[in-house]
């Protein structure tokens, strides 16, 4: 709970830090440095206790799961830093300010992940999100940016509405924000109450891009400075998933049966329109866009079983999802081509990028002896525990057999890195050696996590 | 410990050769790893607790109760067995020719090692999926980089295929354990999951389809005579001796005592299907003009049968099954090696094109025939005592499955004869020129027919390896 404070007080550092400095790479450094002391908090919150003890009642409640989730999304934070900082400062010239609206997003974060009430997830989804708005036109001269950043800030606004109509309805129904008021079983059931749900489970779904409420997407994450599509598709996404599981633990038991068949056509619609439109991208960047998509599909069997492997999953998802993404945007950036063909040859010119690329790949598409596999593993082994392998059997086949699908856009990145060769030579990559160890060590935790999946897990539980 | 090292040898060594950049010095070290991994294994059947069965376990994953544990009984000793054998025979075989980036090929062929031995000694279900799909992940990168015209489309074709497979099991195995009554991973648990007969009925069927894809048995097959044909001939020898072993001794392990009853009410149509397979490979066979397609076409009809006798449980059938599968891996090496002889030195692989290279190529020749009569299991050779044992099985089963299956030996024959009639005789085709084999090549040919004849005249060792089907599958033998 204390990343509240701290990404706030980091934020506004940055800011007037941005003041200060004359040169780009000084911010960048400095945001870096922050970074590091943010995520050095949250270690220290998460093995000894808070820093400072902050009381909020019925507002925020610190859990391990909350914790080891902002662990997760800091440190993928500081990879994103690291390996993209060169690409913020590309962007345009108000760095430091590119940086603050970052550290902001994070203080967001802390409260969608330990909210309790109502408003403080309004209040999170909104700090998390008009950063964001901002940062897609960051590239003020480009009108795609721009477009981008209206398009999302107009959709985004809808759907905050639609949010604020369903709390006021959940309040109508219940007569309190807190969450607690209607997890508890037994809890009244009025239309008030379930519409709100309802319309919250929209909003929501909109926030994490799940079907049909994605069509954003794609040109959001295509329009935005590569740079803070990296951060939108990984980081803010898997927040937002969490604010998400949050919410529903426990008003599963509020709509019984009939919540489980929402959530299953969500599911279903948003693996087959993820997955079958990727397969036809020609640039890996909007391949990406609908990959994520795809991947939210998965994530969202989280909230279909809602039990204990959900959450386990959930964490592994997290990691797999976004070490795997940022390491992919960050070589992404560097191409002068979007398109397959700008990857022909590329384990010729980059060797031991190109290894890590193709372990970041297969982790996504869910290959074993990487994260990825263990994540889907568990999203899948969530629904059979939770009693759904009968039912809902078709849709374990579906999820399986779009995860099949999607290793089909996957290894075209594969096949043009090691089986084809570029038609004219092009130019090494303009990055440091540093750089090269760095994603390399990222796909060496994939395969780490890959073998011993628990190695992360115990933190939920020691 | 001594398990383990059958798969930490050629994985460790694979790793390692990425790093060696020198061409001969990969080879070599490729060499000597499966020849320690080979050691290693002969090592351990000699161990006295060897007998009963040697088994290994380790905690892996504590939350989900699955354990790195390796079983090493009867059909696993077989299985391992082949794999050590077939890629020392291999590495020798290939040692002379030469590839772009040696240190990668050497090093992934290793790997694939590593995942095989892992498929046929894991007894944890999860640990066996893993494997499972490690030893695919290498022969993608194989076939996709080393292979011949229209490799990529064609590859990819085959790892999609084997891949929707794996992943309909991957539902199989999860919705296993949580049948089992101690929510394990294990192989004894897996065999005593309690399941209705609808759950039976469901879940059977999503493991099949992941084995007969592999294998592959008949309306599954369509991937493989196009793999075959592109792959490299170092990995067709793997894919076609070794990896096709991975779907049957899968039916031997995770089908039929996982799933006995369901086992038994299906075996008929499932021979049926195989059989179908047998005699529609065959005569696809006969038809071919490329020699590696027929050998592609043969071993869908040798694998047909390998399956058909699995299924019939019996312990004839079982035992034939077992000896089948290190000799159909054997001699079809053998033919892959010639065919690669034949093709390295004259671009040639259609039969209508070539013609008396026996004038030319004597030794090649000879060894040809010998290796060709044991694919066709003439009295004296291996597949021999397979086959007159897997047919004994099918015709105490119902005398018709014997029959049908006969046909394919005839067929067997027709195909097989004509392809060395056509290549090593006939008229000469002067623009062809063959040397005589290398000592490398000829190194491993002479293995391969010396196992041939061994296993041929003396098979009682091979038979008491793979142990008799009620102390196997216990549980899978009709009372």
């Amino acid at each position: 709970m204390n990343l509240i404070i701290f990404g706030g007080i980091m934020g506004v550092v940055m800011m007037f830090g941005g003041l200060l400095m004359k040169q780009k790479h000084q911010a960048t450094l400095l945001a870096t440095v922050l970074m590091l002391l943010l995520l050095a908090g949250n270690t220290w919150e998460m093995l000894h206790g808070p820093v400072f003890n902050i009381q909020a009642p019925h507002m925020l409640a610190t859990t391990r799961f909350g914790l080891l989730i902002n662990e997760i999304l800091l440190a993928a934070g500081l990879l994103y830093l690291l390996v993209s900082g060169k690409d913020i400062e590309q962007v345009g010239n108000y760095v430091a300010e590119y940086y603050a609206l970052i550290f902001f997003i994070f203080a967001g974060i802390g409260v969608s992940t330990a909210y309790t009430n109502l408003l403080m997830l309004f209040l999170g989804i909104e700090i998390i999100s008009i950063p964001l708005y901002i940062l897609t036109g960051a590239d003020k001269r480009n009108l795609k940016s721009i477009e981008a950043a209206l398009k999302y800030f107009l959709m985004g606004s809808f759907s905050t509405g639609i949010m604020l109509m369903g709390i006021a309805l959940i309040y109508g129904g219940t007569g309190s924000f807190l969450l607690e008021k209607f997890s508890l079983q037994g809890a009244p059931i009025s239309y008030n109450l379930v519409g709100g749900l309802l319309l919250i489970l929209v909003a929501m779904a909109f926030k994490v891009s799940a079907a049909p409420f994605h069509f954003w997407t794609p040109d959001v994450y295509d329009g935005a400075p590569t740079v803070f599509t990296s951060f939108m598709a990984t980081i803010v996404k898997v927040a937002g998933f969490i604010a998400f599981i949050r919410l529903f633990e426990g008003a599963s038991g509020i709509i019984a049966g009939k919540w489980q068949w929402v959530i299953a056509i969500i599911i279903s619609l948003t693996l087959l329109i993820g997955n079958i439109t990727a397969v036809f991208q020609q640039s890996v960047k909007r391949m990406l866009a609908y990959s994520s998509i795809a991947q939210a599909g998965f994530m969202m069997f989280a909230l279909f079983s809602m039990n204990n492997w959900g959450r386990e999953g959930i964490v592994l998802y997290a990691a797999a999802y976004c070490l795997a993404t940022i390491g992919i945007f960050a070589v992404l950036t560097k191409m002068e081509d979007y398109t397959y063909q700008g990857f022909n040859g590329f384990a010729r010119r980059e060797p031991m990028l190109a290894v890590a690329l193709a372990v970041m790949l297969l982790s996504l598409a869910g290959i074993p002896l990487t994260v990825g596999f263990f994540s889907k593993y568990y999203m899948v082994a969530s629904a059979v525990a939770a009693g759904f392998g009968g039912k809902f059997l078709w849709l374990l086949i579906l999820a399986m057999l779009c995860a099949a699908v999607s290793v089909y856009y996957y290894f075209r990145v594969i096949q043009a890195m090691y089986f084809k060769e570029a038609e004219q030579a092009q130019p090494v990559l303009p990055v440091s050696a540093g750089f090269r160890y760095l994603v390399a060590g990222a796909a060496l935790v994939v395969v780490l996590l890959g073998i011993l999946p628990q190695w992360l897990l115990q933190f939920l539980y020691f | 410990m001594i398990l383990s090292s059958f798969i930490l040898i050629p994985l460790i060594a694979g790793l390692l050769a990425f790093f060696i950049k020198q061409d001969q010095l990969v080879k070599g070290w490729s060499l000597l790893a499966a020849l320690a991994t080979l050691a290693a294994v002969l090592y351990s059947f000699t161990m006295p607790a060897a007998a009963e069965g040697l088994s290994y376990s380790r905690i892996w994953l504590g939350s989900l109760n699955s354990h790195f544990s390796l079983l090493l009984d009867g059909p696993a000793k077989v299985t391992t067995l082949l794999t050590a054998v077939s890629f020392v025979i291999i590495f020798i075989a290939i040692f002379k020719n030469s590839y772009a980036d040696a240190s990668q090929y050497f090093g992934l062929m290793l790997l694939s090692m590593a995942g095989l031995m892992g498929v046929f000694l894991a007894s944890d279900a999860l640990l066996f999926y893993f494997f499972w799909e490690l030893a695919l992940i290498p022969v993608y990168f194989l076939c996709s980089k080393w292979g011949g015209e229209r490799r990529v489309p064609v590859t990819f074709k085959f790892f999609i295929y084997t891949f929707v497979g794996s992943v309909i099991m991957l539902i199989g195995i999860i919705y296993l354990y949580s049948k089992t009554p101690d929510q394990s991973f294990s192989w004894a648990s897996f065999k005593q999951a309690a399941l209705t007969a609808k759950e039976q009925a469901f879940f059977f069927w999503f493991f099949f389809v992941a084995f007969a894809i592999k294998m592959p048995v008949f309306p599954f097959h369509t991937w493989q005579p196009d793999t075959y044909e592109t792959a490299p001939v170092g990995t067709t020898m793997v894919l076609s001796g070794v990896m096709v072993k991975m779907g049957l001794f899968a039916v031997l392990r995770w089908l039929l005592p996982v799933f006995p009853q369901m086992s038994d009410k299906m075996s008929g149509y499932i021979i049926v299907l195989a059989i179908i397979g047998i005699l529609y490979a065959s005569l696809i066979a006969i038809r071919q003009d490329n020699i590696k397609r027929l050998i592609a076409y043969s071993s869908i009809a040798h694998i047909g049968l390998m399956a058909a006798s699995l299924f019939v449980k019996n312990d004839m059938a079982y035992q034939g099954a077992l000896i089948q599968f290190f000799n159909h891996g054997i001699n079809i090496i053998g033919l892959w090696i010639v065919v690669d002889i034949i093709e390295r030195q004259t671009g040639i692989s259609k039969m209508s094109e070539l013609g008396g290279l026996a004038q030319q190529a004597p030794r090649l020749a000879i060894m040809l025939v010998v290796v060709a009569l044991a694919n066709i299991a003439l009295p004296l050779t291996n597949a021999f005592i397979g086959e007159f044992l897997m047919f004994s099985g099918l015709y105490q089963q119902n005398v018709w499955y014997a029959v049908a299956a006969g046909i394919a030996i005839i067929l067997a024959a027709v195909y097989t004869l004509g392809m060395i009639q056509k290549v090593f005789f006939g008229q000469r085709n002067e623009a062809v020129q063959v040397a005589d084999l290398q000592t490398a090549q000829w190194l491993a040919l002479a293995i391969i027919i010396v196992l041939v004849l061994a296993a041929g005249v003396y098979p009682k060792p091979m038979l008491e390896l793979g142990g008799t089907l009620v102390k196997t599958m216990p549980l899978a033998v009709a009372p």
